[in-house]
């Protein structure tokens, strides 16, 4: 009864702050209504059982994703009005589009009691956690070399894309400084009596 | 306990949210990304779903896959931008017809 | 450790062809040499701890499997290969340290070194096959290294001609080899050599027919047929024998691997794999006695008659490949793998001596402007004389001394004595007159080559020089095989009884009770080779080295018949006018007929509506992000409706 009531309050939150962040007007608003979209699909995620992959959403999507978000929104001097300019016109079509899609999807769905699982992640002694590491690092191994080759990938290719070599920077070269004999930079010369020096 | 097709409501919904997102928001690439993150949010939704109904973990596991590759998705799309944005002063996808045939 | 033998030619192939694309050259000849020297290590580590009849097989991956067709990467470690295996990588590893020398002064010898690794590789997997696909994979693979070798003067448009001539030779061999495949496949519902070596002995097969064009084949003798025309193709044999002499166009350590110890003895290698099937065919061994007794006769008078030094070589390879096949046909397969063993320790000898005469000539080939090379080649000359003493098979009769070829090839004239099938007789007489022509044309090679006087211009005998000593330490090597390969391996090939039955037994079929006859043939037979080859010398001392003007006469006296091995039999003219020709006038006529015609409004005529339409469809791309998620989106509401749609009129009916 509990879990009825929280999943409702839950899913409403999250679907209602999904939506706020495609229609607020200023970005930091959106990208804090994603946050809190993040947080409660969280929610939902416990209700499942899935309380590693909750732990995860919030650190990986809050913690790293989101921030960078708003990071890039408050940096970027963007005039954000003028990116909204026909976004009324855009609403019908776009609208009508969507009902039509979650009326199909919702169609498909409801009317087949799928009923509430005979989950055996609960059943099992073992966390929900322990479990996850345990097919994890065996059967899909592979699995998770790939993803972190995938974010290697992706971090390599963020540096390329914004590290900027910019020309006239002065900067310390160490190994030439260190490298530098007297030879190189005291030149000895004989000065005649009377001539001063000259070349 | 709930039945799991309120949750593949809720995320069918999300993933509405997340196209119509893409639509009226043409312009601004940065919701546009935001809308993608919902879209994937949709998905892991319906993949965690499905493995407490199976009861398999390896829906569980999968989602992992779709957390890197959305983290990845970002952390690139974000730097494309900020490079886009760096050139042309501006960061309105209208402007960007170069795929044009 | 058979799978590291296989791998590690293939390893040394990748990393010195990436070395050559990086344009670094020692790196990839040190890298390649010293894989394939590690290959050789193990590969007689192999043979000397195998167990007699000893099967090992290494499974490496599952590779096909739809239907009945199971084709798994497994290596098979038997005898067979075993041997093949030493062969195999002592000539590979002797003939990729003789490139050091040979091979010096080329820029692009780190791609040589790669396409030798590459090649090794491939051979190494045609002789550890456990199926035919595999096996079929190694006879292609040892194709195309052998095309990219033949050709590796690029520049040289001979070399090209000569390498697509080799290829399409080949191929019209490989059509024989695969319809044969397919034959076997289809018949014994697998390809693993086990499967159906295990179904051959069920009695049903051997009766069985093949309907065909409405005519009821003989299957076995079909496939048996089909298989040794892709051996024919690969060994050089009459009728398919004629790339052979023209892939000398490559460089000289390519023919010594290649066309002479490893890829041209893959024929003989595949019909001893086969021996299983060819027991219970009595008219595909006979067309394999007499093709192979034919091109023997016939490869020796040609190698007679020609001036080049490395297309006698080649013949007299082609030869001394017709010894190995009628041993085979004959039933004696043991014997054709004795006399392949041998023959590849002494003719990679010859041509890698042959090279370094050609290297020391400034690429000189024709041996009527060299002579006296032996003061100035002495070392060269000393292992191309044990060389020719082995292949002439000088030895003591009656006694176990003597050099190789004087055991493995009395061996095969031996049991072709012994052997009673049809052609066998035939065989016989052909061999004793090969063992003759061999011994003259092998010594008149000598006498031309080191004797007599110095027939080049002065520049070049002055400029002449020996190899350096990375040349002529695999020289050493091969003469050491030359000389004892026979006496160490013969109770292994060519034994008695019961101990060759323990040796050989599931390896390869029949063959000990006719090896046994052949020991006890008439002493006369046992001396015959002996007495030829003897003559062969003498007679070839006597024209070449005491009156060689009397050559001269001869061919005066002769001119038809000479100019009938001069020209190799005219079989390339009459390839020339039978198929290239008619062909190239078949193609000339469907070129000016159908192109103007069917072309124009087929193929070309859709092109171009195809072009016009694709150009209206590229305008609708208008590369705006949004307008392509529409359309995707669109597309799915659509397929979604649709799914729904007869998912619910499912329901309702």
């Amino acid at each position: 009864m509990y879990a009825s009531i929280a999943f409702y309050i839950i899913a409403f939150i999250t679907l209602l702050s999904a939506f706020l962040v495609v229609s607020a007007r200023n970005p930091v608003h959106s990208v804090l209504f994603l946050i809190l979209t993040f947080f409660s699909s969280a929610g939902l995620f416990l209700l499942l059982g899935a309380e590693f992959l909750a732990m995860i959403l919030m650190v990986v999507y809050v913690g790293a994703v989101a921030v960078l978000f708003l990071f890039v929104v408050m940096m970027l001097d963007v005039d954000f009005a003028e990116l909204r300019q026909g976004f009324l016109s855009y609403l019908p079509l776009g609208g009508l589009i969507a009902l039509a899609l979650v009326a199909e999807i919702l169609v498909a769905i409801v009317g087949r009691e799928l009923g509430s699982g005979s989950s055996l992640i609960n059943q099992q002694d073992a966390a929900n956690t322990q479990l996850i590491g345990q097919v994890l690092y065996t059967d899909h191994v592979l699995l998770f070399q790939l993803s972190g080759l995938i974010l290697l990938a992706a971090m390599i290719g963020a540096i390329v894309l914004t590290l900027r070599h910019r020309d006239g920077v002065r900067r310390q070269n160490i190994a030439s400084q260190v490298g530098r004999r007297a030879e190189d930079a005291v030149e000895l010369k004989d000065v005649e009596p009377g001539r001063g020096i000259s070349r | 306990m709930i039945d799991h097709s309120h949750f593949l409501a809720v995320s069918a919904i999300m993933f509405t949210i997340g196209v119509f997102g893409i639509f009226i928001n043409r312009k601004n690439i940065i919701v546009i990304m935001m809308s993608v993150e919902l879209i994937l949010l949709a998905v892991n939704i319906n993949l965690v779903t499905f493995a407490s109904k199976w009861g398999d973990i390896t829906g569980e596991v999968f989602v992992l896959l779709t957390l890197t590759v959305a983290a990845a998705e970002a952390a690139v799309g974000l730097a494309i931008l900020v490079t886009y944005f760096r050139n042309r002063g501006s960061i309105s996808v209208e402007d960007v017809n170069l795929m044009k045939g | 450790m058979l799978s590291f033998v296989v791998l590690f030619p293939l390893l040394g192939a990748m990393l010195a062809g990436i070395f050559a694309y990086r344009g670094s050259k020692l790196p990839a000849q040190m890298i390649s040499t010293i894989l394939v020297g590690c290959a050789m290590v193990m590969s007689f580590v192999l043979f000397f701890t195998l167990g007699d009849a000893e099967v090992t097989k290494v499974t490496l991956f599952r590779f096909i499997e739809v239907g009945d067709i199971d084709a798994s990467w497994v290596l098979r470690l038997d005898l067979l290969s075993a041997v093949m295996l030493v062969v195999v990588t002592t000539v590979s590893f002797l003939v990729h340290l003789y490139s050091f020398g040979y091979m010096a002064d080329d820029d692009d010898r780190a791609k040589f070194f790669s396409y030798l690794s590459l090649f090794t590789f491939a051979m190494l997997s045609l002789v550890t096959a456990d199926n035919f696909l595999q096996m079929f994979f190694g006879w292609e693979g040892v194709g195309l290294a052998s095309y990219l070798l033949i050709g590796f003067y690029y520049k040289k448009e001979s070399a090209n001609a000569a390498a697509m001539k080799a290829f399409v030779v080949n191929r019209v061999g490989d059509v024989g080899y695969a319809l044969g495949i397919f034959l076997a496949a289809m018949t014994f519902g697998s390809i693993s050599f086990d499967n159906m070596f295990a179904k051959l002995s069920d009695p049903s097969f051997v009766d069985a027919g093949f309907m065909f064009l409405g005519i009821n084949w003989p299957l076995l003798e079909l496939m048996g047929v089909l298989l040794f025309i892709g051996a024919m193709g690969k060994s050089a044999q009459l009728l398919l024998h004629t790339w052979l002499p023209d892939a000398m166009e490559g460089p000289t350590p390519v023919s010594a691997l290649i066309h002479a110890a490893t890829m041209v003895t893959a024929g003989v290698f595949l019909v001893c794999r086969m021996s299983p099937l060819y027991e219970l065919t009595d008219f595909a061994s006979g067309l394999m006695t007499f093709v192979g007794a034919t091109t023997c006769l016939y490869a020796a008078t040609v190698a007679l008659a020609q001036n080049d030094i490395k297309r006698v070589i080649a013949f007299s390879t082609c030869s001394q490949l017709g010894y190995m096949f009628f041993a085979a046909g004959v039933g004696a397969y043991q014997v054709a793998m004795f006399h392949l063993f041998t023959h590849a320790f002494f003719k990679a000898l010859l041509f890698l001596g042959a090279g370094s005469v050609i290297h020391a000539m400034h690429h000189q080939q024709d041996m009527r402007s060299m002579g006296g090379l032996r003061k100035i080649l002495p070392h060269t000359y000393a292992m191309m004389l044990i060389g020719t003493i082995a292949i002439t098979g000088l030895g003591i009769p009656g006694t176990p001394i003597g050099f190789a070829g004087f055991f493995s090839k009395d061996a095969v004239i031996e049991v072709a004595h012994a052997a009673s099938g049809t052609m066998s007789g035939y065989a016989f007489w052909v061999g004793i007159m090969a063992a003759f022509l061999t011994a003259l044309y092998s010594w008149r090679l000598i006498f031309m080559t080191f004797h007599g006087e110095y027939r080049m211009d002065k520049h070049d005998y002055e400029h002449a020089h020996e190899a350096p000593r990375v040349m002529l330490i695999p020289l050493y090597l091969l003469a050491f095989g030359a000389v004892f390969a026979g006496i160490l391996t013969k109770g292994i090939f060519f034994g008695h009884g019961d101990d060759m039955m323990n040796i050989w037994d599931g390896i390869v079929a029949g063959g000990i009770s006719l090896i046994d006859e052949a020991h006890e043939v008439a002493y006369w037979v046992k001396v015959a080779p002996f007495v030829v080859s003897v003559a062969g010398l003498l007679v070839a001392w006597n024209y070449y080295m005491r009156h060689p003007k009397d050559v001269q006469r001869w061919i005066d006296d002769f001119p038809l018949l000479h100019r009938i091995f001069t020209n190799k039999w005219y079989f390339d003219e009459l390839y020339q006018h039978l198929f290239v020709n008619s062909l190239h006038r078949l193609g000339m006529f469907f070129r000016n007929s159908f192109e103007v015609s069917v072309d124009r409004f087929g193929p070309d005529g859709i092109g171009n509506i195809m072009m016009q339409l694709s150009g209206r469809f590229s305008s609708l791309q208008s590369g705006f992000l949004f307008h392509y998620a529409l359309a995707m989106i669109c597309g799915v509401v659509l397929l979604l409706g649709l799914a729904i749609y007869l998912a619910m009129s499912g329901i309702s009916s």
